[in-house]
């Protein structure tokens, strides 16, 4: 009987009806119901109606009553029998039992929904937290790996560091050894250097006895005679006056050394203390315009005015005299104190241009300055040249004074100057006239020549086209009149032309034959258009000409 | 005057004309004019004798002999009176008198560098001794030869002395081993110490300025460190280094130019005058933009006394200038300006520097390569002079003359004189 149990819905809703149908019939007998029964089995199509089947048939009905009966008492419901011991059945109690287990049914399935429900969440819940995990894990694992490299690095970075720090240790203690290699060196050969010396010394001595010994014999002088002093004087015994003497001497010596260079340092301390004292003055001529500014100079400038007193106070003791230690120390300090200030002053005027806030004064200022410079600029360059202006001016007044007897010669000779070069210069013009003269005869005759050639180059083409003209007039005397004149018109335009030009051109050598006037350009131009001119139509002509006389030889 | 074998020959400067010729027994080591030029001490150190000659009276003569004691070093006193000998192992120091023909001992004096100096002015004399394993100077009034001052020194080992052009301060200097400078004062107070740095080697060359204002300490460190008198401290370090970098020093560069001769005048067998322009090169000096590397020589670092550091050391005249020399750039002079204390010039020769002097009136410098040229700068510009003459004339050593206006060139075997013409205003 476990697989009733397995079975869910759907069976409850068969299960439902059947029981009701099941009850409808329930006044009919006893019998009946195991035909109920199997009607229920036959129309229904699930399969799971079989299980009722399999469960009560006709022939075990009152055992499965009484099953079904114990099971409901087991569940503590009442019994389905009327009375405990007669078979027949309680209806109430079984519809009672029935609805029990319908409500029972509902709950359970709701219970089992909310479960289900449950059971998807906690799934999905589940799926999230394990993908989590899984991510978790991955990253846990990147971490791992990083610190496992990070702490690998810092391993070997770590063993550098201290190799390094050995390297470092070994050279600062070899360093270390040389130092006391070098200095026991030197003491080692300080050492023996005196051990030689005294060896030596002791040799020394030694020869010299041996010198002095023999110092009788050998060692001498010999000279003429003697010579006097330097300085002429005799020379004088040695006492103790004498050394006292060199004694006093020799410190007078160094005394005056020692003033002379005290004379120079007090020299020195003297000039620094009057630029001190000039500097402090122009500090002082500078700082007071601060009284003009705005508030917030006026604190200063009220400080300012206690210190000008104070310095005011010191210059008038003429201070500079003096040179004890206070007085040098006030002067200093003084002096820094300005210094001070004004740098500050400067710092501030520096600031207020570049924030551009009531820096209409400083702009002032500086553009003042500005244009302060390019006017001192200008005017140098004015002087430098008002210099240059008189130095030749004085140049030329010299000139001029220092020819005075030779003036009226030299005036003359000026003036023969004057009018040589003048007709130096008109005999260049003249020179250069000539030139371009010969220039334009030389250029006429080439063109003289040009025209001549081409005029019998023409003459002869117009002697041999005449020629043919006439041949072919004479051959074709059938050809049309019109053809003819035109060819004879044709002919007779260019020989107008030619005559046109030819007459032309025989003007022209008339007028260079003429004598050279004022105005060879006005000819010469005119000459070149009509050379110009004559070219142009000859150069027109002869193309036709070459052409024509082609196209009648094609045509011959 | 100058020396030939065993003959001494005096010239006139200006004209070169022969005044005298003396005869010594030996050959001459070396000849010295007395103060007031009116002798000349000839010293030869072989035979340990020193002949004395006047040139007012050529007949006069004087011969010191220091037998077995042999001859190592003699000069003149500064009065032109005394002669200091020093013996071999400079046992000692003798100081003969011409006047009065005595002598005087000085014991133990200290063989080095410059062991005995004189002031300018003649009237001390410092001598640096070493008794017992120590320093000690003594300072001796060189007109009667009284000792004045006799003190010990906080050195090492004394390498050298020298007087301030005042007189009234000597400085002392250790070996190169130790970087220390000392000054002493006249009456012996030790002024002041300045050691620069303890370890590498240290002081290579000294020299006072003319107005005794600044002493400049040239050392093995390339640098040249300048005190002043006032409070012995370094005012400044001059660096030499091999690369001139800065735009406000002028780089004079000696440049060689072959001769150009026309192909048409050569003539067969060649000329004298053709030969020797053809093979003696001209050279002159260009002016090298800036930057400019010098030739850097790389010392030997086994051997001793290194060719390192600043090695010549000189004050010009009128105390504007410094020249200087590193031996690690040998071609190099360096010209620094006093006034500014920056370097103004330097001049890269072709050769070695071998010697450089200034002019004693006018800054003037003149230098010597080796070569047969002599090179003058002043802060005007610079000019290569040539030796005219045959051949090779290698200067080895040049002097000015005490007017600035000739100087003597020196080879191993010939000497010239050079004439430097005056401006005409």
């Amino acid at each position: 009987m476990g697989d009733w149990k397995a079975i869910t819905v759907p069976v409850l809703s068969s299960d439902s009806k059947d029981i009701f149908s099941y009850t409808s019939e329930k006044k009919i007998s006893a019998t009946s119901m195991n035909s109920q029964v199997l009607r229920l089995s036959l129309p229904s199509s699930k399969n799971m109606h079989s299980f009722f089947s399999a469960f009560c048939t006709e022939e075990n009905l009152e055992q499965s009553i009484s099953y079904i009966d114990r099971e409901l008492t087991t569940l503590g419901f009442p019994s389905i029998y009327a009375e405990s011991k007669g078979k027949e059945l309680n209806l109430v109690s079984i519809i009672n039992c029935i609805n029990e287990l319908l409500v029972l049914q509902h709950k359970n399935l709701r219970a089992q929904e909310e479960v289900e429900m449950q059971h998807m969440k906690l799934a999905s819940d589940m799926d999230h937290l394990q993908n989590c995990y899984a991510k978790l894990k991955e990253q846990l694992e990147l971490s791992k790996r990083e610190i496992v490299g990070l702490q690998e690095r810092d391993r070997q970075l770590q063993s550098k560091n201290r190799n390094l720090h050995q390297l470092l240790k070994n050279e600062k203690d070899e360093v270390q050894k040389l130092q006391n290699i070098i200095s026991s060196r030197a003491t080692q050969y300080n050492h023996d250097m005196k051990r030689k010396e005294r060896e030596y010394n002791k040799l020394k001595e030694r020869l010299h006895q041996l010198v002095m010994n023999k110092k009788d014999k050998k060692i001498a002088m010999e000279i003429l005679n003697c010579v006097g002093r330097a300085d002429g004087k005799r020379g004088a015994w040695r006492t103790d006056k004498t050394e006292a003497r060199n004694e006093e001497e020799m410190y007078k010596v160094l005394l005056s050394d020692y003033e002379q260079r005290q004379k120079q340092l007090l020299l020195e301390n003297a000039e620094l203390k009057k630029v001190l004292q000039q500097m402090k003055k122009d500090i002082i001529s500078l700082l007071p315009p601060q009284k003009q500014k705005p508030k917030e100079k006026s604190e200063e400038g009220l400080v300012l005015s206690d210190q000008e007193e104070d310095i005011g106070e010191l210059n008038k003791e003429n201070m500079w005299e003096l040179s004890c230690e206070t007085v040098r120390e006030q002067l200093t300090n003084s002096i820094r104190k300005q210094w001070r200030m004004l740098k500050n002053h400067v710092e501030k005027l520096d600031n207020q241009v570049s924030r551009g806030h009531s820096g209409a004064l400083n702009e002032k200022d500086v553009i003042s300055r500005e244009d302060h410079e390019l006017e001192t600029e200008k005017l140098e360059l004015e002087i430098q040249q008002c210099k240059e202006m008189i130095k030749t001016q004085q140049q030329l007044l010299q000139q001029q004074l220092t020819c005075d007897d030779d003036t009226t010669l030299l005036l003359q000779d000026c003036y023969l100057l004057e009018e040589r070069e003048r007709l130096q210069e008109e005999w260049r013009l003249f020179r250069e006239q000539k030139k371009n003269f010969e220039k334009e005869r030389k250029s006429f005759t080439e063109a003289a020549i040009r025209l001549g050639l081409e005029r019998k180059a023409f003459e002869e083409d117009r002697g041999t086209w005449l020629k043919h003209q006439f041949l072919t007039m004479t051959a074709d005397c059938n050809s049309p009149n019109a053809t003819t004149p035109s060819a004879f018109l044709r002919s007779s335009e260019p020989d107008i032309r030619l005559v046109r030009s030819a007459s032309r051109q025989r003007k022209p050598p008339s007028v260079l034959s003429a004598p050279v006037s004022a105005e060879p350009c006005w000819t010469s131009q005119y000459i070149e258009q009509n050379s110009v001119a004559s070219e142009k139509p000859a150069a027109d002509n002869m193309p036709n000409l070459w052409v024509e006389s082609d196209d009648k030889e094609e045509t011959e | 005057a100058s020396c030939v074998q065993h003959r001494l020959v005096v010239r006139d400067a200006s004209s070169l004309q022969l005044l005298q010729l003396y005869t010594c027994l030996d050959q001459i080591q070396y000849i010295e004019w007395s103060s007031d030029s009116l002798f000349i001490l000839c010293a030869l150190y072989k035979r340990g004798i020193v002949q004395v000659w006047s040139l007012e009276q050529p007949a006069w003569h004087c011969r010191i002999d220091e037998g077995s004691a042999g001859l190592v070093a003699s000069c003149w006193s500064p009065d032109g009176r005394h002669i200091l000998n020093t013996t071999e192992f400079h046992l000692r120091i003798t100081v003969w008198s011409l006047c009065t023909k005595s002598v005087s001992y000085i014991k133990y004096p200290k063989a080095c560098q410059q062991g005995v100096v004189f002031t300018k002015d003649g009237r001390y004399m410092a001598v640096a001794e070493r008794r017992d394993c120590k320093d000690f100077i003594s300072i001796f009034v060189c007109s009667n030869w009284q000792l004045l001052r006799h003190f010990d020194t906080e050195t090492q080992d004394l390498s050298g002395i020298e007087w301030a052009p005042n007189g009234c301060v000597l400085a002392a200097w250790d070996t190169c081993l130790e970087y220390k400078v000392l000054l002493y004062s006249l009456d012996g107070r030790l002024l002041s110490s300045f050691r620069a740095y303890e370890w590498p080697l240290g002081v290579k060359s000294i020299a006072w300025s003319p107005s005794s204002q600044f002493l400049a300490i040239g050392s093995f460190d390339e640098k040249v460190r300048i005190l002043n008198h006032v409070t012995w401290k370094k005012i400044t370090e001059l660096d030499h280094p091999a690369t001139i970098a800065s735009k406000k020093t002028i780089v004079y560069k000696e440049v060689e130019k072959s001769p150009t001769v026309d192909r048409e005048r050569l003539s067969f067998p060649p000329t004298r005058e053709l030969a020797s322009s053809l093979f003696s090169t001209q050279s002159k000096y260009d002016i090298s933009q800036v930057p400019v590397s010098l030739q850097y020589v790389k010392p030997v670092a086994d051997r001793a006394n290194p060719k390192v550091g600043v090695g010549m050391l000189a004050f010009s005249a009128d105390n504007c200038f410094l020249a200087t020399k590193n031996d690690n750039i040998p071609n190099a002079v360096w010209i620094w300006d006093m006034r500014k204390l920056k370097l103004s010039v330097v001049l890269e020769q072709l050769g070695t520097i071998q010697c450089l002097q200034w002019d004693p009136c006018q800054p003037r410098l003149a230098v010597g390569t080796g070569t047969s040229r002599v090179y003058l700068w002043s802060p005007a510009g610079c000019m290569v002079v040539q030796v005219p003459g045959e051949g090779d004339f290698q200067i080895v050593s040049l002097s000015w003359h005490s007017s600035g206006d000739s100087m003597i060139l020196l080879s191993k075997d010939n000497f010239c004189v050079c004439y430097l013409e005056r401006e005409e205003v």
